[in-house]
């Protein structure tokens, strides 16, 4: 069966405009904003409606499907692990610290991408991680929070 | 105007601008070259450097990227027929046949004057021009913001859509949603933020565009399978031939650069057309206006084919810095990540910066020419060593690629809940991309929400709540039916190319 999957984000996109609108009207106001020509919930009502304009056309109006997606050719395997990756990155990065977890997800992204030349990974992630560290910390004074290198004594 | 040239010289040739200009031009042109990567994703990836800046630096490095990925992807055009960034397709045309016949050195030096030259002469338009405008502009009201707005998201919704103008007003109503997020700004009533004290400031500008582009991008290069960087594995460093221009290509240069500046510059100041335009317009006219003898040379490696579309995309570059400079509102993806950038700086642009910081003002049109000249050092001798730089495998550019985004965020927030956001908005967008909904409209629509939302407010309130503004002014009302005009007319072609 050819399903056209533009049609079902388009179709997905109603319901969101529609939950939006919903939640528009929601929005709790002053009571002396209330009948205000303008106020907080004003603007969002008018964007709901817009996309459930937007939308419903496309959803009404004919499409040919002309955008063919070969679901086999793509690669969801790697593009998961990656995503997982960068999760468990961002999961960690306050609590352990901007080096460590930096680099490591350098390293295991590498990896998971199929690289093997284990120096030139180590090279791209740690010592490549410092420099970066020295760049934004130690010269454009940017903030960066690392409890690990502050409890080894390297960062202040 | 001749103290605010010195102002913006003086602020341009200090030693850290020009290095910014140098270090800009070097790393877009890299990304430029990258088929996939265009300026949006580059400009992306810089965000936390400028962080370290102050807003004329951080803006200047920005600038630099940008003509440095237009720059770049014209040499992927001549050297691959591979082209970096949609604005040098037409490059590509009259550059690669060139490159086949043994001439890519000579096609590179043509494609590097030309741009400089196109890029050189938009920025002198530009100094004449935008101080002009933003005194016409002084003049605008409200109503006439609010519409203008509204046409420039229909326009780059119209121009950026390849024939899908349904699906890019879609993401531009997505965009404005997103911006609605967090506190409303007079009230300080919370919206859509579902008790989620995250989400109380709304959602960050900077996430946005990481996620949407060079996140986003990043993962489809996956998805796809594709490698931008092979391409840059196939040049041979010693099969460019010379770069000596002779005599009658100089002439045939001569006349084709100015009218082809002119045409990019203009197209480069309407809301939503661009580089890609520009080019292909001036390819177009240059076509006809050339003798019939040099007119059976087109597609098979004329000066004045390659020469056009180059000065054009240069030229559009500067120009679509006009209405970000003059009115506050971007007429491109590109510079709306700018101006997105910009307002994080705490500066706001329109018709009053040039009065309030004269330094930004001048010191990005002065840095231009700047630009221009590296760009030519840079580009002549250097671009295919620069182009063996690419030939890194994307099993170590992907990773970078995501690192610079997490970074961007980390530095901006210290907060797991922007990252969360950051990949799902990625994840999101990069199903949307396969499924060609673009993105430039969205973040355009996302920088412009706040904008839309305040004009519309003081508009409605000073006319009591009736929709009158919107006709009362002629020049409201002619934005509002040339905006009216482009609706109808992209959804009659919509239904007609569809019916067939």
């Amino acid at each position: 069966m050819n399903i056209n999957i533009t049609k079902i984000i388009s179709l997905l996109f109603f319901i969101f405009s529609a939950f939006y609108l919903y939640t528009a009207y929601q929005i709790q106001v002053f009571a002396f904003d209330e009948n205000a020509p303008f106020n907080a919930r004003t603007f969002p009502i008018y964007l709901g409606y817009a996309g459930l304009f937007f939308s419903g056309l496309k959803l009404i109006l004919p499409d040919p499907n002309t955008i063919k997606v070969v679901h086999q050719n793509l690669e969801y395997k790697k593009t998961g692990i990656l995503i997982l990756i960068a999760i468990i990155y961002g999961a960690t990065i306050l609590k352990v610290g901007y080096f460590l977890t930096t680099s490591l997800f350098l390293f295991a992204s590498y990896y998971f991408l199929g690289e093997r030349r284990w120096i030139l990974m180590f090279l791209l992630s740690f010592p490549f991680v410092a420099a970066f560290m020295y760049l934004l910390h130690g010269i454009l004074d940017i903030y960066l929070r690392d409890p690990f290198l502050q409890s080894i004594g390297v960062m202040g | 105007m001749i103290e605010g040239i010195l102002i913006g010289l003086t602020t341009a040739l200090t030693l850290q601008n020009i290095l910014m200009v140098m270090v800009g031009c070097f790393f877009g042109t890299i990304i430029g070259m990258l088929p996939g990567l265009g300026p949006m994703t580059a400009i992306a990836l810089m965000i936390p450097i400028t962080y370290g800046f102050d807003p004329a630096t951080g803006l200047i490095l920005m600038a630099g990227v940008y003509y440095g990925a237009v720059f770049g992807g014209s040499t992927s055009s001549i050297l691959l027929n591979a082209p970096g960034v949609p604005g040098t397709v037409a490059t590509s045309f009259d550059g690669y046949p060139m490159a086949q016949q043994g001439k890519a050195g000579k096609a590179l030096a043509i494609a590097a004057w030309s741009s400089f030259a196109g890029g050189t002469l938009s920025a002198i338009y530009l100094l004449f021009m935008a101080p002009s405008l933003s005194k016409v502009s002084l003049s605008f009201r409200s109503p006439d913001y609010f519409a203008l707005m509204i046409l420039g998201l229909t326009a780059i919704a119209a121009f950026s859509s390849k024939g899908q103008f349904l699906k890019a007003m879609m993401m531009v109503v997505l965009g404005l949603m997103l911006a609605s997020v967090g506190q409303d700004s007079l009230s300080d009533i919370t919206r859509f933020t579902f008790d989620n004290m995250n989400l109380t400031d709304g959602i960050s500008f900077v996430l946005v565009v990481m996620a949407t582009f060079a996140m986003s991008e990043a993962l489809t290069i996956i998805l796809k399978r594709n490698d931008p960087t092979s391409a840059a594995k196939q040049v041979s460093l010693t099969e460019l031939g010379s770069i000596r221009i002779n005599k009658e290509e100089r002439t045939k240069m001569y006349k084709t650069i100015p009218r082809s500046s002119i045409i990019g510059f203009l197209i480069g100041v309407l809301p939503g057309a661009g580089a890609t335009i520009a080019s292909f317009l001036a390819y177009g006219m240059e076509r006809n206006v050339v003798s019939d003898e040099e007119k059976e040379k087109f597609g098979k490696g004329s000066v004045n084919g390659l020469s056009a579309p180059e000065t054009a995309n240069n030229a559009a570059c500067s120009g679509s810095f006009v209405p970000m400079l003059t009115l506050g509102i971007p007429g491109s993806g590109t510079t709306a990540v700018m101006l997105g950038a910009l307002l994080g700086f705490g500066v706001q642009p329109g018709p009053r910066l040039y009065m309030t910081n004269p330094e930004i003002f001048w010191s990005i049109i002065m840095s231009m020419y700047i630009g221009m000249v590296i760009l030519l050092i840079l580009n002549l001798p250097l671009i295919p060593y620069i182009a063996r730089i690419l030939a890194v495998p994307k099993n170590y550019l992907i990773p970078l690629i995501l690192f610079f985004s997490v970074t961007g965020i980390y530095v901006m927030s210290f907060n797991n809940f922007d990252i969360y956001l950051m990949i799902g908005i990625a994840v999101v967008a990069t199903f949307m991309r396969l499924y060609d909904f673009p993105m430039p409209p969205l973040i355009l629509a996302f920088v412009l929400g706040g904008l839309m939302e305040e004009n519309l407010r003081r508009s409605l309130l000073l006319s009591n709540g009736s929709w009158e503004f919107l006709w009362d002014r002629t020049l409201t009302l002619c934005i509002l039916a040339t905006t009216i005009f482009i609706v109808f007319w992209q959804i009659y072609k919509t239904v007609k190319q569809n019916v067939k």
